[in-house]
């Protein structure tokens, strides 16, 4: 008797486990380089996406600076244990992008697991620097900012300055008043030297770095900023650092303090310094779009974003990436998107949480993050604005910025420095062009 | 000293006094420059004495964004520095004792040979074999770990140099003496030679613990779990951001922090080895 | 230099040496022939695309005038920093042996550069003497002193120099002091009481019984001028300005950074490898002959 009421407990055990199938949770590795607040943020959002659904779980990692992570991006891939989802900053897109394999583009993801999608919804200059030239996206914007010209209101009412200025020769004479008035080591000053100089300065300019859309349209793209408009703006640096009315503040943004400290009332650097200043800054500031010349046709047009967009590794399976694109749309959501901006400071990637932000009174309040999205929707961006896409970017900007150097520091003229970084860049260029295939 | 020279001894002083200000001012504005706010600190004038924002800053430092983000205990994480550290230490001193005993004391083919292949390590950094060697890690399945974290930092030609170094200035006759005593290579050097090396693995010692305790590059690389992870890439975490340089004060106060573990062990090896310093001052 | 009482058996030198050369093997010797072997190869990132280019990548490299200009760089650089921080921890090793009870709490001291992370050095380098918010920037700009490395060359090798040798004198001085404890004072004694004065009596015989200990510390600050410096150079210069302090290690490290150009960059790691080997070959002939053991 007992053995056959075991057999029939047995017989419905079995029959229950074989009918439930084992819920396994997909795991997706995402590895990141945000830290402090945003850091919080890349985990919140997580757990957000992992509470709202028990069938996939992303985890993120974060693996040191934008170059750590993608340098650990790299060697993972070469060694096959490369993550889900990489965020990799906007100078590695060549390099992403040009090993077929290496990656999956996005819209190839979001078409393959038949997850809703569409390219229309997403800002233009955003999305358009990680697209290709048709339009198809290859890598999902997350954190976006753009170059754009901080004011010390204060210093500049002091010095006598009305307005802020709007043009290059405006901020050439504030600085000259800003330097009659005490500022001996600083009239206007910048940071991140080459991206402000040569890649943003092009883009609002609506004259290109280079070829074939800035290489959006090819790998076979030639340099040529050496253009007469360009070696004028290097010209007029160069005569103003003379008197440090212009001083240079080095390659990347370390020297970004002296806008804060007030010893540079016109700085122009990120967007995304704005929690800084807020945090650092004694005096009353704004950010304002980037200067431009008056003559040079077309300007204003549009800026480009800097920043870093998220990658998915190639070679992974049908249902991990089934997750990934599911994160995806998860992180594309309106309000998602909306509180993601007011909170972070990362730009809207949707026209829908742009439009959410500025009905919900958001710029009324604070209107200095609307600067850099004002700039970036300023036109419909041209083949010269749409983003840059040159190979090995990292060691492009030193070569652009060792030029630029050399002319401030009156080793060469304007026209000479311009033509050598042309003529370097164009031989790592080529270099590059037959790595990709 | 052997003469009482009282002007030699103030000259002394003032030398090492100099030396400390040389070598120690850099921290100390580092650290004054985290007990300021910010606006003080990139002004220009900043003051040479403590402000009134330490508290403020190192909070700030460690829980605003800090705390929360790091998800593994701070505990987690010394250990893990510690394990490593020690374990590149003890590796390394380890493996090159043995190998330079064995360049140093024995004849045999390829001498020259091995201390050169071993030497040669030194020649070709890390930074430069990365992608392969993580390769390596990978497919011996040790990423992730404290073997993973530890063995690829421990082959070193400098130990073996020093080791070297030190073997060849010890008297011949000591040797004589062991053999006459019918020692033989292993009584010699447990007996004799490891005691008179004290102090050089002592130094040895501090300077492997720190080099192993600043690792960055590596045990980034090769961890991805949390619980995996070392007390420099949370301090990292925590604030390093391409910012970081805009509040000084903020890179003050982690630099701060991030210095203090390898130092506070230095203070307590120093205790442990000035006693052994004094037993065999001869 | 040999020693002539020397142990007779012949397989236990091997096994002693059996861990360091596996671990040498596998986490050295077979990830660098990879890396060497790259030296030949023209290869994107991700090392998907490879095609073999037998010695381009060094034709390349010695027709690059950049590359002769990082050589006189490392030359300048590598012999300021040697020269400097074995100096200088010599001086401080000297004085500090000199009291015990000193000696210990200096040590303490001084192994802060040490154990500041290079990146966080070049952090507070930056901190000290930027050109405008730097704090020891303040006294040069008021002795009227236009002091910019981020534009003058010079200015960026002075403080790079200063920077790298600030970090090393911690290393040299503790292995200087542990060699000048090592000596016997009965031998100084002696000294004394045939009548030398202090400084004859260290450069004949503090000194030559140093020896040892400096010998090795100019093969390691040689290897470390030469390969460890990128750290503290990225961190204070990048290089810069205008590639006025880009040492052949640093072209190394920025050239192949994310991928740049991987085989360029292996090749000039195997020159400057061999470089060095040869440098220190030289010293292990002509400069061992001087070192008493």
């Amino acid at each position: 008797m007992a053995l056959r009421q075991f057999g029939a407990a047995a017989a419905v055990t079995v029959a229950l486990a074989l009918a439930t199938p084992a819920h396994a949770v997909t795991e997706i590795q995402w590895w990141h380089a945000m830290t402090g607040g945003n850091n919080d943020i890349v985990n919140k959002l997580a757990e957000e996406f992992n509470a709202s659904q028990s069938d996939y779980k992303v985890i993120p990692t974060f693996k040191g600076s934008y170059p750590d992570t993608m340098n650990a991006g790299i060697a993972a891939f070469r060694a096959g244990t490369a993550p889900h989802i990489i965020q990799v900053f906007e100078v590695g897109t060549a390099t992403m992008m040009s090993a077929t394999g290496a990656i999956k583009p996005v819209y190839q993801l979001m078409k393959d697991a038949n997850e809703p999608f569409d390219p229309k919804a997403y800002l233009p200059t955003i999305t358009g620097y990680y697209s290709t030239s048709k339009g198809d996206m290859l890598s999902f914007p997350f954190n976006s900012s753009s170059m754009v010209m901080w004011i010390n209101k204060d210093e500049l009412k002091k010095a006598g300055v009305a307005e802020i200025p709007k043009t290059w020769p405006d901020v050439f004479a504030a600085a000259k008043k800003l330097k009659a008035a005490g500022h001996e080591t600083c009239g206007f000053s910048n940071a991140w030297a080459s991206w402000a100089h040569i890649e943003q300065f092009s883009a609002w300019h609506n004259v290109p770095i280079g070829t074939k859309a800035n290489g959006l349209d090819g790998f076979d793209t030639v340099l040529t900023f050496n253009s007469p408009l360009h070696v004028k703006h290097l010209q007029n640096l160069i005569d103003l650092q003379k008197d440090k009315t212009y001083d240079y503040s080095g390659r990347e943004n370390k020297s970004e303090a002296r806008f804060a400290s007030g010893e540079c009332a016109i700085f122009l650097t990120s967007s995304g310094y704005y929690a800084t200043a807020k945090s650092t800054a004694k005096f009353d500031f704004t950010s304002a779009p980037m200067p431009y010349y008056p003559d040079a046709a077309g300007a204003p047009q549009n800026s480009i974003i800097g920043g870093a967009s998220l990658w998915v590794m190639g070679g992974k399976k049908p249902d991990e990436y089934k997750g990934v694109a599911k994160f995806f749309t998860f992180l594309s959501d309106t309000n998602r998107q909306a509180k993601l901006h007011q909170e972070s400071g990362y730009l809207p990637i949707t026209k829908a949480a742009y439009e959410k932000t500025k009905a919900d009174g958001f710029y009324e309040k604070n209107p200095v993050p609307e600067t850099p999205l004002k700039e970036l929707t300023n036109k419909e961006p041209t083949a010269n604005s749409r983003g840059l896409r040159f190979g090995n970017m990292v060691q492009m900007r030193d070569v652009w910025a060792e030029q630029i150097e050399a002319a401030l520091a009156g080793q060469k003229t304007a026209q000479q420095a311009l033509d050598d970084a042309v003529a370097k860049g164009n031989a790592m260029l080529r270099t590059f062009e037959k790595t990709a295939k | 000293m052997v003469e009482h020279r009282p002007l030699s001894d103030i000259i002394a002083y003032a030398i090492l006094t100099f030396g400390i200000f040389i070598v120690a001012f850099p921290v100390y504005l580092a650290l004054i420059a985290s007990t300021h706010d910010a606006a003080t600190v990139v002004g220009g004038h900043m003051p040479l004495a403590p402000g009134g924002h330490m508290l403020d800053n190192y909070y700030r430092a460690i829980f605003v964004g800090g705390s929360r983000a790091i998800r593994e205990p701070v505990g987690q994480m010394l250990l893990n520095s510690f394990i490593s550290a020690i374990g590149i230490a003890i590796g390394k001193i380890f493996i090159s004792v043995l190998s330079a005993y064995a360049v140093v004391y024995f004849r045999f083919p390829f001498r020259k040979t091995a201390f050169w292949i071993i030497f040669v390590t030194l020649m070709l950094p890390v930074e430069v074999r990365i992608y392969p060697t993580y390769k390596v890690i990978a497919d011996l399945k040790m990423l992730d770990t404290y073997a993973g974290l530890i063995l690829p930092l421990i082959a070193s030609a400098t130990g073996t140099l020093l080791f070297r170094q030190f073997f060849m200035t010890i008297p011949e006759e000591l040797l004589e003496a062991s053999r006459i005593d019918g020692a033989g290579p292993f009584r010699f050097f447990w007996d004799t030679l490891l005691p008179l090396s004290v102090t050089t693995i002592a130094a040895l010692f501090v300077i492997q613990f720190i080099y192993g305790w600043n690792q960055y590059l590596w045990p980034l690389l090769i961890t991805t779990q949390d619980s995996m992870q070392t007390i420099v890439t949370g301090i990292k975490k925590m604030l390093y951001t391409t910012d970081e340089l805009a509040e000084w004060q903020l890179a003050m106060a982690t630099a701060i922090l991030a210095m203090l573990p390898p130092v506070a062990v230095v203070v307590f090896m120093q205790r442990l080895f000035v006693r052994g310093l004094v037993e065999t001052e001869k | 230099m040999e020693k002539s009482v020397v142990f007779n058996n012949k397989l236990l030198p091997y096994l002693l040496l059996v861990p360091q050369l596996i671990i040498t093997f596998v986490f050295f010797y077979w990830p660098a022939s990879q890396a060497v072997w790259q030296s030949f190869l023209r290869e994107d990132a991700f090392g998907l695309n490879s095609e073999f280019i037998g010695l381009e990548n060094y034709q390349s490299l010695f027709a690059d005038p950049g590359y002769y200009k990082s050589m006189l760089i490392t030359v300048i650089f590598s012999s300021l920093v040697a020269a400097l921080s074995l100096s200088i921890a010599l001086l401080f090793a000297t004085q500090a042996d000199k009291n015990l009870k000193a000696a210990g709490a200096y040590k303490t001291l001084m192994i802060w550069p040490y154990a500041v992370a290079p990146a966080v050095a070049g952090v507070l380098w930056i901190f000290m003497f930027h050109p405008t918010l730097g704090t020891l920037a303040r006294p040069l700009r008021w002795m009227n002193f236009d002091w910019n490395p981020l534009l003058n060359g010079n200015h960026a090798m002075a403080l790079v120099v200063m920077a790298a040798v600030w970090k090393q004198i911690s290393y040299n001085f503790l292995f200087f002091l542990a060699g000048l404890q090592s000596i016997p004072k009965s031998v100084l004694e002696a000294g004394a009481i045939d009548g030398a004065g202090p400084m004859r009596r260290f450069w004949t015989i503090t000194f030559p019984l140093l020896s040892p200990t400096t010998f090795f510390l100019l093969v390691v600050n040689i290897v470390y001028v030469f390969f460890d410096t990128f750290g503290i150079i990225d961190a204070v210069t990048g290089g810069g300005p205008a590639g006025a302090t880009t040492t052949m290690v640093y072209k190394v490290f920025a050239d192949g950074r994310l991928g740049g150009d991987l085989g360029g960059s292996a090749a000039q790691s195997v020159v400057l490898m061999v470089i060095v080997i040869a440098l220190t070959a030289v010293q292990f002939k002509y400069v061992e002959r001087k070192v008493q053991y």
